[in-house]
């Protein structure tokens, strides 16, 4: 081992004077980054605790019986979540039904139809259609669409179906406005679109070309794309992407409030009003005292649980396609 | 072999006949086309119809008095909307201007700091889910934090709850973007001898400059619209902003949901012109945020 | 002797090395590791000052790995640690209580890839100056221009001084990533496979200015083209799987090697 020596070494040449930046500066930007990323945890968390500590009276005060209750009467201060839920995920499963179809039918014209020049225009379309207010959907679907829906939909098919059995019921309209159940599932299928649509035209993009060339190599026509290698590739993900426009339908308020009806019955008909939990609270919250308000904080409850549940397994459907593809 | 055997080949195998192929494949492959088609034209023909719509009914409303004059009160004629739009954009700036450090901050995080962190994992996960959550769940929130304790509805709570709206938006776009910035950058920045938080800010957020203000104004036109969150913070009233945020700001979004309902036909015109008003910014917004992007890329 | 030696051999540079000239850095029993997998085996190495050392050795010797423990670059990423023993000035760099952004400040280096920072010709320069010095403007004009003028890149850029640094060609931006180094008056420069990225005549450029830096930097430089090494330096490194085979004067290297290993090398029988 070679001895050290100072000789050895070179002096520093006389070396400008360095003024280092204060090392506290540092210290506070990272922490003040790491107290904002934890701020979004406490959010979520204090989201949950409200709701809970909200609705605890409520709870308490019907147990698991507020749940399954179809009583809200704001006389005698016995509320029921049931109408609410059925609205809720009655106007979600509407929306999904229509609305999965139309977005896997756009995203798949997006990646594997569209010539390039209409490209542009037609994302921005989509974007913009996402950008537009809940209330604004909320509106159109009210003063627009609900007319012509009693008109052209409602009647004539509540006539149609008259008598037979099950179909009857579930389209049988008893005062024929337009708003309804079905109605707000329309709207609410126009709502999450966009979103679907824009999720699973990303999944697309994100699988290998390579795997799509090679089957329109061997002759394969879009649809056998589309359905053996485009759709099973992207697989689960397009669960998550479905799981992501379900969460954004079960929360959706503005627009739905403008064409449920806000009924307090429950009703077999797809025709009839109806309620959603974020509906309901829409509507009642603003005078509502006392136990009426706790009720109102439970249904938030739920929601929140439920919503959060769908979203987080969205999310992670979602994650494996990302990770599966790179 | 003569020249001729060449051009002629009469030697060469006779050419296969097709095979049949199955009709049913190509009638399937039409069908997927053309609805595929059909579902792309509905989207454009609903967002024109809504387009249509507020035109039609909104320009109808319009009038220099609908800048000037307030809010009119249960059964008075006229008025207009000066006061909402004002409220509007308050609560807005307020959202944002709450939002963004937190937002850019926390996005800084997630990307140069937490790389590899479990924890950072956990919280990208949860900001995404923060983003999709129903709005009108943060106005309960906002409402229990704020509105219960401090008595009164008020400007504060709801431009708090338009921030926590428009954090996770930040976040997200902060995030994405700063991880484009390749690493050679940021190792030219340290090899400066530069601490992580000079080479952050000038180098890593300057290169990533464009993406995040998309992200802000992205941010801005979804607050913008937002009308649940304020039912319960920041209500809605008829009077000018009085330079005190509390008991409540007059804002487009709750105005619309109120006078659009309402039996008075001077409130539903005002409602509708509200309405066209606020679309187009939104649409205006979104448009020009991409924009940036673009522009950017380019140069 | 082969042709490829020969042909390197004809390509060694005028100036000779100068053993007498002062260690600027002196490497002792140097451990590297990535995680858990070793990546440097107990190197042990001087860096004369004002003298060019180059580094060569095949793709994944740890050439690059051994420059970046110079100036502690590694420390950005968790997983990576050194041990031993890395004087400068009498100072172990690699001791916890050493300010690493100063350290960076006198050990500069330049990447492989130009990386002009999002800012104007001007502001690339002295954003380094900035971060250690409070000028007036006028002497920070002075700076700039002066470093400009070491990189060569003053008569091309004088005009642009406001405009991007990444309106910039190939090669300008790495003499810019140069000047940029410069213009903190490091006492030593790592250069990181400067050229590699670069075409032949930028790499020229790039190689001459290397000449006259090196009348006032020491410098170090990882070069995975023999031919460049030994035109440029005084003394090469020649490094295999983590460990330092032969160390010597450029010319001894490639006419009279010691090694088997390296004479291998350098006649092109492997790498």
């Amino acid at each position: 081992m070679v001895a050290l020596t100072h000789e050895g070494l070179a002096p520093s040449r006389s070396a400008p004077v360095r003024r280092s930046p204060p090392k506290s500066f540092d210290r506070i930007f990272r922490l003040a980054s790491f107290g904002s990323a934890l701020l979004v945890l406490c959010v979520l968390a204090g989201i949950l605790a409200s709701m809970i500590y909200g609705g605890w009276p409520a709870f308490r005060e019907f147990g698991f019986g507020f749940i399954t209750s179809s009583v809200w009467d704001v006389q005698r201060d016995q509320y029921g979540a049931w109408v609410a839920i059925v609205g809720t995920l009655s106007t979600a499963l509407v929306a999904l039904v229509i609305g999965v179809p139309i977005s896997l039918g756009i995203a798949i014209f997006l990646t594997q139809l569209c010539p390039p020049w209409l490209k542009r225009p037609v994302s921005t379309t989509i974007e913009l259609l996402a950008a537009v207010p809940s209330i604004i959907y909320g509106m159109w679907g009210l003063f627009v669409f609900a007319p012509l829906f009693a008109r052209f939909v409602q009647i004539p098919v509540s006539n149609l179906v008259e008598g037979i059995p099950i179909v009857g019921t579930i389209f049988h309209a008893s005062v024929p406005s337009g708003v309804g159940i079905l109605t707000a599932g329309i709207i609410l299928a126009v709502m999450i679109v966009p979103f679907v649509a824009s999720i699973t035209r990303d999944i697309f993009d994100q699988i290998p070309p390579v795997l799509r060339e090679s089957a329109y190599g061997i002759g394969c026509t879009t649809w056998e794309v589309v359905r053996h290698v485009l759709l099973p590739q992207a697989g689960v993900s397009i669960i998550g992407a479905v799981m992501l426009g379900l969460g954004r339908a079960l929360g959706e308020t503005m627009a739905v409030t403008f064409v449920i009806g806000n009924a307090n019955r429950l009703s077999a008909s797809l025709f009839d009003p109806g309620s959603t939990i974020a509906s309901r609270i829409a509507n009642e919250f603003n005078e509502a005292l006392g136990l009426q308000l706790n009720a109102l904080m439970a249904l938030g409850c739920i929601l929140f649980l439920v919503t959060f549940a769908v979203l987080v397994m969205a999310r992670i459907l979602v994650a494996r396609v990302n990770a599966a593809t790179r | 072999m003569t020249m001729n055997d060449v051009l002629t080949p009469t030697k060469m195998a006779k050419s296969q006949p097709w095979g049949r192929v199955r009709r049913g494949r190509y009638v399937a492959d039409r069908a997927l086309k053309v609805t595929c088609a059909l579902f792309t034209a509905l989207g454009a023909f609903v967002l024109g119809w809504i387009l249509l719509m507020l035109i039609v009914e909104g320009v109808s409303g319009f009038s220099p008095a609908l800048f000037t004059q307030t809010t009119p009160g249960p059964g008075t004629q006229g008025g207009g909307i000066a006061n909402a739009l004002v409220g509007s954009l308050i609560l807005t700036f307020l959202g944002i201007a709450v939002a963004t450090p937190i937002g850019v901050l926390a996005g800084t995080y997630l990307a140069e700091y937490g790389k590899g962190s479990k924890l950072a994992e956990v919280i990208r996960f949860l900001n995404d889910v923060l983003l999709a959550a129903p709005s009108i769940l943060i106005g309960l929130f906002v409402y229990t934090l704020m509105v219960q304790p401090m008595g009164s509805y008020s400007g504060w709570a709801g431009g708090v709850a338009l921030a926590i709206i428009a954090i996770p938006v930040i976040v997200r776009t902060t995030e994405d973007m700063l991880r484009l910035v390749p690493g050679s950058l940021r190792e030219a920045g340290a090899a400066l001898g530069a601490p992580l938080s000079t080479v952050i800010m000038q180098v890593s957020w300057r290169a990533a400059r464009a993406g995040m203000v998309t992200g802000i104004l992205l941010a801005t036109a979804r607050i913008a619209g937002e009308t649940a969150p304020l039912l319960f913070t920041a209500l809605n009233n008829n009077f000018w902003f009085k330079g005190n945020l509390m008991g409540g700001v007059s804002n487009l979004p709750v105005m619309i949901y109120q006078f659009a309902l309402a039996p008075y036909q001077n409130w539903r015109e005002l409602a509708w012109a509200g309405a066209l008003i606020i679309t187009m910014s939104i649409l205006a917004l979104s448009v020009v945020a991409r924009l940036i992007v673009k522009r950017d890329h380019v140069r | 002797m082969s042709q490829i030696a020969l042909n390197t051999s004809s390509a060694i540079g005028q100036s000779t090395a100068d053993a007498h000239a002062p260690v600027r850095i002196a490497m002792r029993n140097l451990n590297f590791y990535y995680g858990d997998a070793p990546a440097l085996k107990n190197v042990s190495l001087d860096f004369h000052d004002r003298q060019v050392t180059a580094l060569i050795g095949p793709s994944g010797c740890g050439k690059s790995t051994l420059l970046r423990t110079c100036n502690r670059i590694y420390s950005l990423y968790p997983e990576q640690r050194a041990d031993g023993e890395i004087l400068l000035d009498g100072q172990n760099i690699l001791s916890p209580s050493v300010d690493v952004n100063e350290l960076r400040a006198r050990v500069g280096m330049v990447f492989q890839k130009p990386t002009p920072f999002p800012m104007s010709i001007y502001d690339n320069i002295a954003f380094g100056i900035r971060l250690y010095e409070k000028l007036p403007k006028s002497e920070l004009d002075g700076r700039v221009e002066e470093a400009l003028k070491k990189a060569a890149l003053w008569n091309e850029a004088r005009d642009k001084l406001r405009q991007s640094g990444l309106s910039l060609s190939g090669g300008q931006q790495q003499r810019l990533c140069i000047a940029r180094t410069i213009a903190q008056n490091p006492e030593v420069i790592l250069l990181d496979e400067p050229t590699s990225a670069l075409d032949p005549i930028s790499t020229g450029k790039i190689e001459e200015l290397i000449e006259q830096l090196r009348e006032e930097f020491t410098i170090v430089i990882v070069t995975h083209n023999m031919q460049q090494a030994a035109r440029i330096s005084q003394f090469t490194a020649f490094m295999y799987l983590g460990e330092l085979v032969e160390f010597g004067p450029t010319n001894k290297m490639f006419m009279t090697p010691s090694k088997k290993q390296t004479q291998d090398y350098i006649t092109g029988r492997f790498g």
